[in-house]
């Protein structure tokens, strides 16, 4: 498949607090910061530090980008039912959804989707954990996201990613690398 | 980089060396940076025991001649309120970054411009006025700071980057400014730093117990004033050209606009958006141009009760119509809801604030609603 | 009577250029108006020890030759205007904020010496966080704090440390400790902070009491410069006018009731208990606790 580049990704990334999505969304948005697009990555915050659910928007765009806050995206990574519950049905039409039916088992059963809206679900945190990838069930779906959206090359998501795995923790690239090409490829 | 960790670090590199604070959300990064960082070039963080001690320290910092800052959210800003009126009152420059939450009182934590009235009318006591800044990206907080210290030193004043939560807790690209050697910046020689026996000592004050005297350096200070009205009021006009409409708005609220804007001139609305890059003074000016380009109805867009309408129409002079929606408390608009207040405005019709029925948001731009409150009320 | 001067008293340096010119041949100087004062005349009333304190607190200054690099505070209070009589560099803060302005100062220029004087209002109560704090974070500053137990400017109410008992304009029925509580015993209370180097409480009703005040005021100017810490020297004062007595019976007044309720003395010393400077001492005082000795040895 001819890796074709996405002018416009605005992006949700929703879940519960720990499973990395802030991390996923930095990725992405390192993403177009090395292609040189206009970028904004715009975290929930607040007291629920740990354990309820953290969000972010991401947008990655050719023009300036106007509110950070995404209240139609183009896509959603859903890693809990409460993210699917807020998020899905304001997915644009022609939106990709990647939901973790791990923990989210309804997936968008639920939800009144936007016309040709595409559902890709997948228990990510089940094969995180049997593929030895604990914890990176958030990349796992990162690469699924890319896979469907093309929001920009590999080789450019694999350096966001070498750029976001801090120094003290090189130790932790290779799985993730491994943890994206697993979204990605399979 | 986080829009606040970019105030810290473009605040060093405009020489500022000097840091007090005290800690709250939703601007902790900016001191957690500092505390990391300002050590390791020379600088002092302190954390005070409150944050009247700590606009105090940096009265007596910016006193002793030293770029110096602090930085707060609401609540703690009207804390600040005192040291701000005697660092005016003395003429001491400084910088007060104040990354806004919603409020009155504790309030909540979510981003808000609910503070416009306390930055650009009286954070403290007496007359005085001082240049509020309000970054619209984190490019922004990069460039104001660097400005509003260069300002503050230029005229003797204290200065403040009025943020919210929304571009204080958001990471954009930005382009850092040059880092500046606090030893190349202008001299100050009315600080209190020692006479060393080579001039006569000298006094930072703000005590005038003979009117006359008080009178005169107020007016002195006012002159200041006028010139920094004259010489400094900033924008941003985007598609104001032809446009009938201008929707008016900075910080966050700019951004939502922003998006709605160009949704309305995809529909076919002549409408644009004037940004206010300064509060204090506000861009009179092109409030005039685009007036005088054919504009005939603003549309202020605040995440507030309409706090800068005032300011609009004060420009405005009865030129043009001005409407307001904003949303408060820490709610953010949606594009669509402004895209809605823009096409309710181009339509000729009163601007319905908010989505709750019976919400007072039209208290303050239309007297008509107000007269009916208190007829309920009575 | 004062007897005659015995022994001829030589002009300090410091004193040539103000008066040397005025004193003829074979004369002497008994006194001098320091030249850390300027030629403003006082606007203390009579009786009050505002006006010796600063006096003392300039004579401190030119014995230790540190006017060029001096940054004084001044307080909310009668010592509002102290920055028209200082010769020295001077900054008016707001109302019990003079430590956070004197710890902005001092982290700007390390070099620089910096002293608050301020009154019972502004250090025990508005400012009684700034000055626990500053005192606490061992602030290498001096304060100087005057103790008269009433507040004077705003003409007489009840203070921080007003006696128990004592009928001021806020108190008129006298100080009633079962509904207001006590009085705040400021030298007591910082001489507990690990970063004090030095707390004495002094007076000023005789020569000797001024001449041991001025020693205290001096060593802790001295303890700034040598780096030992922070210095409080609180000074049991008089305010004739609110106390409603003339000088002489509020001195009298000072005796009999202050003195017993404020005990003269030092109440914290690190150099004279044999540490370096105020760290040391706050090290030894954690001696049995792990964590406050690691580093100890860097």
């Amino acid at each position: 498949m001819a890796e074709e580049y996405n002018h416009e990704l605005l992006c949700v990334l929703s879940g519960f607090g720990g499973q990395g999505l802030l991390f996923a969304g930095k990725v992405m948005a390192n993403c177009g910061l090395i292609d040189g697009r206009q970028v904004s990555w715009m975290p929930s915050y607040g007291p629920e530090m740990r354990g309820g659910t953290a969000n972010c928007s991401v947008s990655l765009s050719d023009d300036a980008i106007g509110t950070p806050f995404i209240t139609k995206p183009t896509a959603l990574i859903a890693m809990n039912q409460p993210s699917v519950e807020k998020f899905a049905a304001a997915v644009q039409p022609g939106g990709t959804i990647v939901v973790d039916t791990t923990l989210a088992m309804n997936g968008t059963d639920d939800v009144e989707l936007a016309d040709d809206v595409t559902v890709i679900a997948l228990k990510a945190t089940e094969i995180a954990e049997e593929a030895g990838l604990k914890g990176l069930a958030n990349i796992i779906c990162l690469g699924k996201l890319w896979a469907q959206t093309h929001f920009c090359t590999r080789e450019v998501a694999e350096a966001a990613i070498a750029k976001c795995v801090p120094p003290k923790r090189q130790h932790l690239l290779e799985p993730n690398l491994r943890a994206f090409a697993l979204g990605a490829d399979e | 980089m986080k829009g606040n960790e970019v105030l810290a670090e473009a605040a060093m590199r405009a020489g500022c060396r000097f840091f007090f604070g005290y800690p709250i959300t939703p601007q902790t990064e900016l001191a957690a940076y500092m505390a990391k960082k300002l050590p390791l070039i020379g600088g002092t963080f302190l954390q005070a025991e409150s944050e009247i001690a700590a606009i105090n320290m940096v009265y007596g910092a910016a006193a002793a001649g030293a770029r110096v800052m602090t930085s707060s959210s609401s609540p703690g800003v009207s804390l600040k309120g005192e040291g701000v009126s005697y660092m005016a009152g003395a003429d001491c420059p400084g910088v007060i970054v104040n990354v806004e939450r919603g409020g009155p009182g504790l309030g909540g934590i979510q981003p808000s411009q609910s503070d416009y009235f306390q930055a650009t009318r009286a954070l403290g006591h007496g007359d005085f006025y001082m240049p509020v800044f309000a970054p619209s990206t984190v490019q922004e907080m990069a460039d104001l700071i660097y400005d509003a210290f260069d300002l503050a030193d230029e005229y003797r004043t204290p200065t403040m980057i009025l943020a919210d939560g929304m571009i204080g807790q958001m990471m954009e690209p930005v382009l850092l400014p040059p880092e500046r050697d606090p030893k190349s910046l202008p001299a100050k020689p009315w600080a209190t730093s020692g006479h060393a026996g080579k001039r006569e000592h000298n006094v930072i004050n703000s005590l005038y117990l003979s009117p006359e005297k008080l009178e005169e350096t107020n007016f002195e200070r006012f002159e200041r004033y006028a010139q920094i009205q004259e010489k400094h009021q900033r924008q941003e006009l985007m598609d104001c050209d032809d446009a009938n409409i201008v929707v008016v708005a900075f910080g966050a609220a700019s951004r939502v606009a922003r998006t709605a804007v160009r949704e309305a001139r995809a529909q076919g609305i002549k409408c644009g958006l004037l940004r206010p890059i300064t509060l204090w003074p506000f861009p009179t000016k092109a409030v005039d141009q685009v007036i005088e380009g054919g504009a005939t109805k603003f549309l202020s867009v605040e995440l507030n009760m309409g706090q800068m309408v005032q300011d609009v129409k004060l420009a405005v002079n009865g030129r043009a119509s001005v409407d307001f929606y904003g949303r408060t408390g820490g709610v953010l608009p949606t594009p669509e809801e402004v895209l809605e207040a823009i096409q309710t405005v181009a339509a000729g019709e009163p601007v319905k604030q908010s989505a709750q029925p019976g919400a007072v948001g039209s208290l303050l731009p239309h007297p008509q609603h107000r007269k009916s409150t208190y007829e309920r009320g009575e | 009577m004062a007897k005659p001067n015995k022994a001829p008293v030589t002009l300090p340096d410091y004193q040539q250029e103000r008066i040397g010119s005025q004193i003829a041949e074979g004369e002497t100087i008994v006194s001098a108006r320091p030249h850390a004062l300027t030629d403003a005349i006082f606007n203390y009333c009579p009786g009050c020890t505002h006006g010796i304190v600063n006096r003392l607190v300039a004579e401190c200054i030119d014995e230790l030759g540190i006017e060029g690099k001096t940054v004084g505070i001044a307080p909310v209070g009668c010592s509002v205007m102290m920055y028209d009589f200082m010769n020295c560099d001077m900054i008016e803060a707001a109302h019990g904020r003079a430590p956070a302005v004197a710890t902005g100062v001092k982290r700007v220029h390390p070099e620089n010496v910096v002293f608050a004087y301020q009154g019972d209002g502004d250090l025990a109560s508005i400012g009684t966080a700034e000055t626990v704090h500053a005192a606490t974070r061992g602030e290498k500053i001096t304060v100087i704090f005057i103790n008269n137990a009433i507040y004077g400017m705003t003409g007489g109410q009840m203070a921080p440390t007003s006696l128990p008992n004592q009928v001021t304009q806020t108190s008129p029925y006298g100080r009633d400790v079962s509904k207001v509580g006590y009085p705040v015993r400021i030298a007591e209370m910082v001489s507990t902070l690990d970063g004090v180097a030095y707390v004495e409480r002094v007076t000023c009703d005789s020569r000797a009491h001024i001449m041991q005040a001025k020693k205290a005021i001096k060593k802790a100017f001295q303890n700034q410069i040598d780096g030992v810490g922070y210095s409080l020297v609180e000074v049991v004062s008089t305010c004739p006018t609110n106390w409603g007595m003339s000088p002489l019976d509020a001195f009298q007044w000072l005796r009999d009731n202050m003195l017993p309720y404020y005990p003269l003395g030092v109440y914290k010393d690190v150099v004279a208990d044999g540490f370096a400077n105020a760290a040391e001492a706050a090290l030894d005082r954690a001696k049995d606790c792990p964590i406050a000795q690691q580093g100890k040895e860097a």
